[in-house]
């Protein structure tokens, strides 16, 4: 890997940013940096939609399925490229892109079973998809209206969590319970499986949730997304060492995806899932891809990175590959695509006829589910606010 | 109400009445929520084979096996962000953690998740879980081991803080809080642990989030909590010798606070000296003090006055009596409030 110095943004000091072009020797060096997975990186299909065979990760998909995949890949692109929008219009407050990792994260949820659990970090939107969750029940925590409204429970899908980390913790803890609960080891089985991103692995609760998961033996798949950019900061910043390889040191696998190949993320994780429901857990996947947008609406990804690393990128998008493949295999042909531009299209109306017209909360949100049996000092300041807020003309709860 | 009180000693005891020390009360009680209730494991460092370094749980792992009395890693992030997931997935885990200075590296996870998953989800996950916290000073250890953080948690909605001060009430509270759907921070007093008194184990445990006075008087009110409970006991006794009648309140619950019979007994006595080990800035005794002046301000003969660590970092072992307050710092308080 490449010396971070060599490539990122000049300092204040140095010459303005017109004068400032970055010599062939940088720009080889941050595309190296975030071109190549790797001689260990499982693919199953080329950024030209070719089919390789791998040794241990092979899969059997029909078209069927395939076509699947590529449907799924593509509404979600649509769901966050219009709530994208909807935040440059005012709508949202923020919103955080996923464009560029819909393989990862569709590859990764279509693996899982419906009584898997899911921990994701804020990013997962796609993995949101393939758990049942509805676009419009992402909105609420980006509007501002709630903190995200699905039922955890019903979908097996955690609440997003902002904190850096704080989740692979969480699913330790649940995948013990799986364990504890006898659910590992037999067909009927259950895993868990944890998101996070390349920055993540910086924190401690994620050091801490590899150790967790290793000495109780816990069914967990650590699924880190390794985007290349942790808002600013490259990889090169958090680590020394491929991300993969420091499964070795807490005593359990680590397997480099091509994140951007659907069948490989999907075969790797399936595997993976499977062993951590046969006892073999925990694993460590990294799905090596990249952030084609900002991190977040908030971010200029343009003071940070070259254009060129974009460009280069684009070439291996997840989506465009999959395409040529149902086109060369002649699994799919011009009306199919039509039908799934018309539903994504579809999809995007949707979400923003509901995010426009999602309402405020009332008041009372402030105040309610604070505790799950009450709190007689919260309880009298609401009466109290409450009381006030009724006071005006027009007051309502 | 039916809780066993400090002053309850010289009743008939019936069979069920033990005397016990509250680090023995704390033992019985976690084997009485584990025996009531699969669910409950118990999780921290050192607490199997060891049973904690206090010993409260100590034969726990023997009787109940290593799966619900989990010797961990030593994290205490980690502790506690597991407990989470347990506690998601139907479990009632009890983390102890060591010490009270120890508590800092697990406080993302108590802030960010425990305190707020149930408001986050709109009550669709609850976070039934507890934190054993060992705490405050007075057994001349190093530092990071005697400081008294209980505001820090207080002052975060979504969490629950109680203190025990005595046996009885470290023998039912545990198992409440055990039993409470709402996250709890449990302080214990680590400098009482082998303070003994009796505990009936069949009168049914009053509420778990209610103060109780434990003594009455008529010329101060004393609230107080944990370990400062006897230290402010004592005083009131040694008051009761120069004839002044000290009112003393246990509040028992932090957050949320039930100042309702401080309210009571302040508009009786007209003045109120609050006790406690932590510093004063920015703390319960802070809170204390703005309600009663909020709601008391005409019944207040004089300021409220606060005894209380100072604001420093705990010090060395060789000046905590310095810097904890004792009988003698109560009585002059008690003073200035009467002489007001």
């Amino acid at each position: 890997m490449s010396s971070p110095e060599k490539w990122t943004h000049p300092g204040p000091d140095a010459a303005p940013a017109t004068a400032a072009k970055p010599t062939a020797e940088q720009v080889i060096a941050g595309l190296r940096a975030t071109d190549e997975g790797g001689a260990d990186l499982v693919q199953l299909l080329t950024p030209e939609g070719e089919r390789v065979q791998h040794p241990d990760f092979d899969i059997d998909i029909t078209a069927e399925e395939l076509r699947g995949l590529y449907r799924d890949m593509v509404l979600v692109r649509r769901v966050d490229r219009e709530a994208n929008a909807l935040q440059r219009k005012g709508e949202l407050g923020i919103w955080v892109p996923l464009l560029g990792q819909e393989a990862a994260q569709i590859g990764a949820g279509r693996a899982l079973r419906p009584e898997d659990m899911a921990f994701p970090s804020y990013r997962e939107h796609g993995i949101a998809w393939t758990r049942g969750v509805k676009p419009t029940e992402l909105l609420g925590i980006f509007r501002g209206t709630d903190n995200g409204t699905w039922d955890p429970v019903e979908h097996r899908f955690h609440p997003y969590t902002i904190v850096i980390g704080n989740q692979v913790l969480n699913a330790a803890g649940y995948a013990m319970g799986q364990k504890f609960d006898g659910k590992v080891g037999d067909a009927d089985g259950e895993a868990t499986i944890c998101f996070f991103g390349d920055g993540a692995t910086s924190q401690g609760d994620v050091h801490e949730g590899f150790v967790w998961a290793a000495v109780y033996d816990a069914p967990l798949v650590f699924f880190c997304q390794n985007n290349q950019w942790a808002i600013s900061e490259p990889t090169e910043r958090q680590s020394r060492l491929p991300l993969y390889q420091r499964a070795r040191g807490y005593g359990f696998p680590g397997i480099r995806v091509d994140g951007n190949d659907v069948l490989a993320t999907l075969a790797v994780t399936r595997w993976a899932l499977e062993e951590c429901r046969q006892g073999n857990g925990p694993i460590l996947i990294e799905a090596f891809t990249y952030r084609m947008d900002a991190h977040t609406t908030s971010d200029d990804p343009s003071r940070y990175r070259l254009s060129d690393e974009l460009e280069l990128w684009k070439l291996k998008d997840p989506i465009e590959r999959v395409k040529v493949h149902l086109v060369k295999q002649q699994w799919a042909d011009q009306a199919f695509f039509e039908s799934i531009e018309a539903e994504a299209e579809q999809i995007a109306i949707e979400l923003r006829d509901y995010c426009v017209n999602l309402p405020d909360p009332p008041a009372g949100r402030i105040f309610s589910e604070v505790y799950a049996e009450g709190n007689p000092v919260l309880e009298a300041q609401r009466d109290e606010f409450l009381a006030y807020h009724a006071g005006f003309a027009g007051g309502e709860h | 109400m039916a809780a066993p009180t400090m002053d309850r000693s010289t009743s008939a005891a019936p069979a069920a009445v033990q005397t016990l020390t509250i680090a023995k009360a704390l033992n019985n009680g976690l084997r009485a929520s584990m025996e009531a209730n699969p669910k409950v494991i118990v999780m921290g460092e050192d607490v199997g084979k060891l049973g904690g370094v206090f010993r409260i749980t100590d034969g726990l792992q023997k009787d109940f096996g290593e799966q619900r009395v989990l010797d961990t890693p030593l994290a205490e992030s980690g502790i506690i962000g597991t407990a989470v997931g347990l506690a998601i997935r139907g479990y009632r885990p009890v983390c102890e953690i060591q010490f009270d200075g120890f508590i800092f590296p697990g406080f993302d996870q108590i802030v960010s998740q425990v305190a707020k998953l149930h408001f986050r989800t709109q009550g669709r996950l609850k976070v039934p879980m507890v934190i054993r916290v060992p705490f405050g000073g007075g057994i001349g250890a190093v530092e990071h081991h005697s400081e008294s953080p209980e505001s820090y948690f207080a002052h975060t909605a979504g969490l629950k803080v109680v203190s025990c001060s005595n046996p009885a009430d470290a023998y039912w509270m545990i198992q409440q809080a055990i039993d409470c759907d709402d996250p709890v921070l449990f302080f214990e007093p680590k400098r009482r642990y082998y303070e003994k008194g009796q505990v009936d184990t069949t009168a049914a445990p009053g509420p778990l989030f209610e103060s109780r006075t434990l003594r009455t008087g008529t010329d101060v009110t004393l609230v107080t909590y944990g370990p400062m409970v006897r230290t402010s006991l004592d005083a009131a006794a040694a008051a009761e010798e120069e004839g002044r009648s000290l009112e003393v309140i246990d509040l028992r619950t932090l957050s949320p606070l039930d100042l309702a019979p401080v309210y009571e007994s302040v508009r009786r006595t007209g003045r109120l000296v609050v006790v406690t080990e932590a510093p004063s800035e920015s703390s319960i005794s802070s809170e204390i003090a703005a309600k009663v002046q909020q709601e008391c301000f005409y019944s207040l003969q004089a300021p409220v006055l606060r005894v209380t660590g100072f604001d420093t970092p705990y010090p060395p072992s060789k000046l905590e009596e310095e810097f904890l307050p004792d009988l003698d710092r109560v009585l002059h308080a008690v003073d200035r409030s009467l002489a007001w």
